[in-house]
């Protein structure tokens, strides 16, 4: 038996979707490696959010009061207690910004070896897991020869799990130490706020740092004008103050849902990809054949976007500024 | 109040558009090498709190082969004051350099030179493990915070106030008790280029290179239970028509296409 302990995450009162992602990831690596999955909830609304996960495939649930919001000390002790108790192979995190911040910690502190933004898992003996380097150029099969390990998933690459479950919740005591606990959440800050809702638009042109300077965003800006569309970027853009937070796209940004998504000069990153993937229709412009963004493309041009701009502006009888 | 902080630097890998896999990674033509982006925020933030104090020494430390020093070079001409490299053949020869090994000989550096403050990316671009940082600070029994992309240092009080970037554009304002490991999110500052006056000082700077003997270790210490097994491109999961035919032609295609979709009237 290779019994798997999956986190659950939460936030301001509301379970986040990548929780019953983990119940779908947990199940697939329980399955794989023959073992139980064990869901574990920590901090807030224990029972409310226990109540929420309790999906098919799930064989036990197990909270832990403490504080309302997301602490790493606190997650790091609990979890750690978890598995020892449950004696746990896997212990399996989101690869979500908390998930930065405490796994490595649970994996230190448990001694497990640490494999994070997991794809995929197989299983022939020995657990190999898939992951992405280069930018998701190439996908790299790592194997873990002892068995144990602490692993985090991928957002949106496992689906949400379905159907009500009847796994049993019982509250967990977990002796947290409080002289451990070093740092204090003061509060929530919403940022990107402002006049333009680029998640209400339904045609957008978005550019990346394919664009080289912000000399040459005049260019984007034409091209938008022409077209009446609403312009967003991908994080760099805004990183460089090119343009404003409320513009980007991504898993840090807005997530958009519109007719026609234009991405131009990006590479498809998958924390961008985390705010564009729901459009209708995809254009990529991208002189790089192998980007990632033409995964998930429904249209693409493969060329120049200093050529391919210029004459789109004057296709629909836009003035091309000198840039 | 004199300080030191101590920033982890590496050099990351940029694929080349076209590009191929020999064995168990991209063949090394194809690759280019440059300073990390996400620790290009953590340099400038170090310096930028050395140029606002008094008293205050920037450190890198990096674990990196010969070729990672023109990097490194790069991070001594934006201002940080000395480096470490830490090298030897058995690193050169692990099979596969995990986390856990990369941290443990961070952390024998961070014992060496006993910083106040230590500032890492959020992640390397290449391999995007997203975990030294914060592996690091466990290791060390510093506190820790992951992905900052707002720091206020009170340095007599020991407290850094740090905002931590969620998703969907919520900010969580959090108290870290120092001694910390901060991971550094890209758009935190306006990273500075090398001045030619850097680069020229930047060669004098000291740059000292470490074995693992020199940092107290053993060669054990690039031992892991993970190994790469395969490098293989993803087939294409997609399946885009793709417009061809130079700039007007491809033009015209996507124009044709946006006014049958109703977005565009022009
Ligand atoms: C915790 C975290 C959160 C993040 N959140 C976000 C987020 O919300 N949104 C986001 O976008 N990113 C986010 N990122 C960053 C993300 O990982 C990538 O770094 C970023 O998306 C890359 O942006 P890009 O595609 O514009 O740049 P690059 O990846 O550098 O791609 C540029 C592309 O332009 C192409 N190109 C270059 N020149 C031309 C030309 N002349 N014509 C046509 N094409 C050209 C290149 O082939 C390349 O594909 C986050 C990262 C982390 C770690
Ligand atoms: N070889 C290395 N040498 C020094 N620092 C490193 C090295 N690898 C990773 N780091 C640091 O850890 C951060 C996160 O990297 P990673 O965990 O590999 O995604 C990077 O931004 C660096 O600051």
């Amino acid at each position: 038996m290779s019994d798997v302990l999956a986190v659950t995450e939460h936030r301001r009162g509301e379970l986040r979707d990548v929780s019953l992602e983990m119940v779908s990831a947990g199940r697939d690596l329980a399955d794989e490696m023959g073992g139980d999955l064990h869901l574990a909830v920590i901090s807030g609304d224990v029972d409310a959010y226990a109540d929420q996960v309790n999906r098919e495939g799930v064989d036990a649930i197990h909270t832990v009061e403490y504080g309302e919001e997301f602490n790493h000390d606190v997650y790091a002790q609990a979890v750690e207690q978890l598995a020892d108790d449950l004696d746990a192979e896997y212990v399996l995190m989101p690869n979500s910004v908390n998930g930065l911040d405490y796994a490595p910690a649970v994996a230190e502190g448990l001694s497990l070896p640490l494999v994070t933004d997991v794809v995929d898992f197989s299983a022939d003996g020995e657990l190999e897991v898939t992951r992405e380097q280069y930018g998701g150029k190439v996908e790299t099969t790592i194997e873990v020869s002892e068995d144990r390990a602490a692993i985090t998933t991928r957002p949106a690459e496992w689906p949400q799990a379905e159907g009500q479950g009847d796994a049993e919740v019982s509250a967990f005591d977990a002796d947290i130490d409080e002289s451990q606990i070093q740092s204090t959440v003061t509060g929530f800050e919403e940022v990107a706020g402002g006049d333009v809702d680029i998640s209400e638009a339904e045609f957008l042109v978005s550019i990346g740092r394919g664009i080289e300077e912000e000399e040459n965003l005049p260019l984007i800006e034409a091209l938008v004008e022409a077209t009446d569309a609403t312009l967003s970027s991908s994080r760099p853009i805004v990183d460089n103050g090119w343009l404003p937070a409320n513009r980007q796209v991504g898993q840090s940004g807005k997530v958009v849902t519109p007719d026609v998504y234009i991405a131009i000069g990006i590479s498809g990153a998958v924390q961008h990809v985390a705010g564009m993937k729901g459009a209708d229709t995809i254009v990529a412009i991208n002189t790089d054949p192998n980007a990632p963004i033409y995964d998930l493309a429904d249209y693409g041009i493969e060329d120049d976007l200093f050529d391919v701009v210029p004459a789109l502006i004057e296709e629909f009888g836009g003035e091309v500024p000198d840039v | 109040m004199s300080m030191k902080i101590l920033v982890t630097v590496t050099e990351v890998a940029e694929v080349e558009d076209e590009f191929e896999v020999a064995g168990d990674d991209i063949a090394e033509q194809y690759l280019e090498y440059d300073l990390n982006e996400w620790d290009d925020y953590a340099i400038e933030e170090a310096v930028q709190i050395s140029e606002e104090n008094d008293d205050v020494e920037v450190v890198t430390a990096t674990i990196g082969p010969e070729r990672s020093e023109e990097t490194i070079r790069m991070a001594l001409a934006k201002g940080a004051d000395r480096a470490v490299r830490v090298w030897d053949d058995a690193i050169e020869s692990a099979d596969y350099l995990d986390t856990d090994s990369k941290a443990d000989l961070l952390a024998a550096v961070v014992e060496e030179e006993d910083p106040d403050l230590v500032l890492s990316g959020v992640q390397s671009a290449d391999e995007a493990n997203g975990a030294t940082g914060v592996t690091l600070a466990e290791k060390i029994g510093f506190q820790w915070a992951a992905v900052v992309n707002d720091l206020d240092l009170d340095i007599e009080g020991g407290v850094a106030s740090v905002h931590r970037e969620l998703e969907g554009g919520v900010e969580e304002l959090t108290d870290v008790e120092s001694p910390a490991v901060l991971t550094i999110q890209s758009g935190i500052n306006e990273p500075r280029y090398a001045s030619l006056r850097g680069i020229r000082q930047a060669q004098q700077k000291p740059l000292d290179v470490k074995t693992i003997d020199d940092v107290g270790l053993d060669e054990s210490v690039v031992d892991s239970p993970l190994a790469q097994t395969s490098m293989y491109e993803p087939e294409s999961e997609g399946d885009a028509t793709i417009w061809s035919g130079g700039p007007e032609e491809e033009a015209e295609q996507l124009a044709e296409f946006l006014r049958d979709k109703g977005v565009v009237d022009a």
